[in-house]
């Protein structure tokens, strides 16, 4: 199974008697430690115990405990099971030290859990909102904190059809709207945020530049949230002398649309669909970490033809995210739109296939807890292996043939925006990003989930860290997806594709459960915590594209504003995860 | 031009017919509108993708004229909403729209856009564009398909086959007025609700059930 999260690991509590408990609740795992003393266990988790990859920071409320937690989970980039470390604090006071100066990977995952937790994290460099502006009223994860047009805690609400009626969540609100504001608010005393808390810090940064005495003029650019080249509503700034990139600041949330705060109130299965709108152009594999989260809590495995089903439809889904990555790339290079056609007509085929089997041609929505929706329809089976065997690999040759050694490519791509392989790890990128940097990091052998290591094949790795190797490493693993693909078809059992009966309201014991994946984008993992309910306390999710975008600074420092457009296409995001 | 743009009550002669057309100043208007729509580039989330698959290989929107996506709303006929329109947006979304020339049209492309969707109950999602901006055609769908999208195009076209330039809004008199911008406060707020927004609060402030509201009123009268 996934991401095992170590129980005994007892160096940690030797070293550390005191401040070092494991985790005793029924269904959790891992160790709680003083918020006193975080600091050192993470240094020593690190540096000792070789834990040098921290994969995901969040928060759960425990309201009814008066407890804030903070939860991170820790990898070694060479492979292995999960060592979750929490730290407990008091719910209205809650102040827990910063990790990011040992791993710089927290920043954005901080700043969002003081966000939408109000946990303060003493030390953090930068800490501001991070998907909403500041002056928003609350911190909206918090249990007691109610959205305007809230009804219950959980659904399926009661009002949803008395006597098989509908009302409209505008009628109970004054405003007919989704706001709602605090008592004895006065709409012509506020002063909105301009954002000049940021300015101030970039102009501060630039200042403490200067050192030559010279006084250099710099202007600061606003791109986005509209902009053609940042993939949706994404916006940087930056400060700019001449051309060259001095300061980078993302903004995030113009997408926020409270994945998290609407998945605790569904049901378990009601989140599945859900999950497809996370990362919209690659939804099966959103469904696959969801299910291998919520089935580690449930104890159960899918049949194994469900398991084939699901290693094809997850690769699958990997080719067709990655012809879109690199259509996309191409168009911010500026070879508008051509290379596009050529990947988006290989994609429509793929969407065939899901269409077909799914019902749907993005938002798929196909795993079940135990198994998939449906089986292959009739007919579908020769077109995925003609699309395997014969038409995929000829077409991802073709793609290479036109670009690899294109001269657009290799004079764009070239030398720019580099990551080294240290800044990769310690940033907590993944998938393509932290592979063509050199590190073979791949969930898939990492910690083998599902059935992946009964397959052959190759962990891509490219060298340079740079964009061409991050193009030419999607190439890389669309070969191998084709390449797992074709040992899945050749494999697949006759049999069932669910684990007993479909149900509508599973029932999941209480625990916690840290489900992840290889996503075509990197690590996505999940966070589930159950009490024993039909819905979820705690979902979070552990979104590749917000965290592989923390050292986008880092890579662009030093470059033109052309080149920046491209590495942020090199990383591949997409909003509806980054901002969730 | 062909035939669809002759008057037929006016008989053209036979030796003229491939040069001259006679028609009215509507039409010639219409049709010159409806061919050539140039929507902003501008995608907000998943149904932007349906949107770009509905310009590329397979289904090819050029030809209805609208291939040619600016990403300047200066430049730009059509604003497609295609996505959830969050609250930290919405301000963004106003302002473009102000900025886009008149004749303008607006589709609402998907449930997201059209009344929330299946993310309607969010604390930042807007339920419905609508709820700030003018929108001429709906396209239901999550997403829709790019056949549900021309669709929504063709509509569209219908609708400016019926605009007369008598009556059109951008040819009267103070047309275009500009939409004032929403300003993100402790939640988004309308510049045209304050007073609504001080009454309720107000309200609130008077309710004695509410703790918050007592709590207040002890600061306010001390
Ligand atoms: S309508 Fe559906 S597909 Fe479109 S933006 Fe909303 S959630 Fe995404």
């Amino acid at each position: 199974m996934s991401a095992q999260i170590i129980t005994k690991n007892s160096d940690l509590l030797e070293k550390f008697p005191q401040y070092v408990k494991p985790d005793e609740r029924t269904g959790y795992n891992g160790y709680v430690v003083s918020s006193d003393h975080l600091i050192d266990v993470a240094r020593a988790i690190r540096d000792e115990l070789g834990y040098d990859y921290l994969s995901s920071v969040t928060g759960v409320d425990y309201l009814p405990d008066g407890l804030m937690e903070v939860v991170y989970h820790f990898f070694k980039s060479s492979g292995g099971p999960a060592l979750a470390i929490k730290s407990q604090v008091d719910r209205n006071n809650a102040v827990v030290p910063s990790l990011v100066s040992l791993y710089p990977g927290a920043d954005f995952q901080e700043r969002e859990a003081w966000d939408l937790f109000g946990i303060q994290f003493a030390g953090h460099p930068d800490l501001r909102r991070l998907l909403l502006w500041e002056g928003f009223e609350g911190h909206p994860m918090r249990k007691d904190w109610h959205e305007p047009y809230y009804e219950e805690d959980g659904k399926p609400f009661k009002s949803r059809w008395p006597d098989g009626k509908i009302s409209l969540a505008e009628d109970k609100n004054p405003f007919h709207k989704n706001i709602a504001f605090p008592t004895g608010f006065d709409p012509d005393k506020w002063i909105p945020d301009d954002d000049s808390v940021l300015y101030s810090n970039i102009k501060n940064i630039i200042s403490s530049e200067d050192e030559s005495g010279l006084k250099t003029d710099y202007v600061i650019v606003n791109m986005g949230p509209q902009h053609p080249s940042t993939h949706g509503v994404f916006r940087m700034v930056v400060a700019l002398e001449g051309e060259t990139i001095r300061v980078l600041k993302p903004v995030v949330g113009y997408l926020h649309r409270n994945h998290e705060k609407i998945g605790e109130r569904n049901t378990f299965l009601q989140n599945m669909p859900y999950t497809d709108r996370l990362d919209y152009i690659s939804s099966l594999s959103n469904n696959f970490g969801y299910a291998l989260a919520v089935e580690k809590l449930m104890g159960i495995k899918p049949p194994e033809r469900a398991e084939y089903l699901r290693v094809i439809m997850a690769e699958f889904t990997r080719i067709s995210n990655h012809l879109f990555a690199i259509g996309s790339l191409l168009n911010d290079m500026g070879a508008y739109f051509t290379p596009m056609l050529y990947a988006i007509e290989e994609r429509e085929l793929i969407l065939d296939i899901f269409e077909a089997t799914t019902g749907s041609r993005m938002m798929c929505n196909y795993f079940r807890f135990g198994g998939v929706a449906r089986d292959l329809p009739e007919g579908i089976y020769e077109k995925i292996h003609d699309l395997a065997f014969e038409r995929l690999p000829r077409k991802i040759d073709e793609l290479d043939l036109y670009l690899t050694n294109s001269e657009i490519i290799k004079a764009r791509g070239e030398g720019v925006g580099v990551l080294t392989p240290e800044d990769a790890i310690a940033y907590s990128t993944s998938g393509p990003v932290v592979r063509a940097s050199g590190v073979p990091y791949d969930i898939r052998r990492a910690d083998p989930y599902s059935i992946y290591d009964r397959f052959d094949f190759d962990v891509a790795v490219r060298y340079h860290g740079d964009v061409y190797d991050r193009y030419l490493i999607r190439v890389d693993e669309m070969r191998q997806s084709v390449r797992i693909i074709q040992q899945a078809l050749t494999q697949m059992p006759k049999g069932p594709i669910q684990e007993g009966k479909p149900q509508y309201v599973v029932k999941v014991p209480p625990g916690e459960a840290y489900g992840r994946v290889e996503a075509p984008k990197g690590e996505l993992g999940y966070y589930v915590v159950s009490n024993g309910k039909p819905n979820p306390w705690r979902y979070h999710v552990r979104a590749p594209s917000l965290i592989n975008i923390t050292p986008l600074e880092k890579m662009s420092l030093g470059n033109k504003v052309a080149d920046t457009v491209i590495i942020l296409g090199s990383i591949d995001i997409v909003l509806g995860e980054l901002d969730r | 031009m062909g035939e669809d743009l002759n008057k037929p009550e006016y008989e053209i002669p036979p030796e003229l017919k491939s040069s001259v057309s006679i028609t009215t100043l509507d039409r010639i208007y219409n049709w010159s509108r409806r061919s050539s729509v140039w929507p902003m580039m501008f995608g907000l989330a998943c149904c932007a993708i349906e949107m770009i698959c509905a310009a590329a290989s397979r289904y090819d929107i050029a030809r209805f004229g609208m291939e040619v996506m600016r990403p300047s709303p200066r430049q730009s006929d059509l604003m497609l909403v295609s996505g959830t329109v969050t609250k930290k947006m919405m301000p963004l979304i106003v302002r473009l729209f102000n900025q886009m020339p008149e004749p303008k049209y607006v589709i609402a492309m998907g449930a997201c856009a059209s009344g929330g969707g299946p993310f309607k109950e969010g604390y930042n999602v807007i339920s419905g564009v609508d709820n700030y901006i003018p929108v001429d055609v709906y396209i239901p769908g999550c997403p829709p398909t790019p056949q549900a999208l021309m669709n929504g195009l063709i509509t569209l076209q219908k609708k400016i086959d019926t605009q007369s330039i008598r009556e059109v809004r951008w040819y009267k008199k103070g047309a275009s007025e500009t939409i004032p911008v929403p300003v993100l406060g402790p939640d988004i707020m309308d510049p045209r609700e304050y007073d609504l927004i001080r009454q309720y609060t107000n309200q609130k402030l008077q309710n004695i059930d509410d703790p918050a509201a007592q709590v207040a009123r002890q600061e306010k009268g001390s």
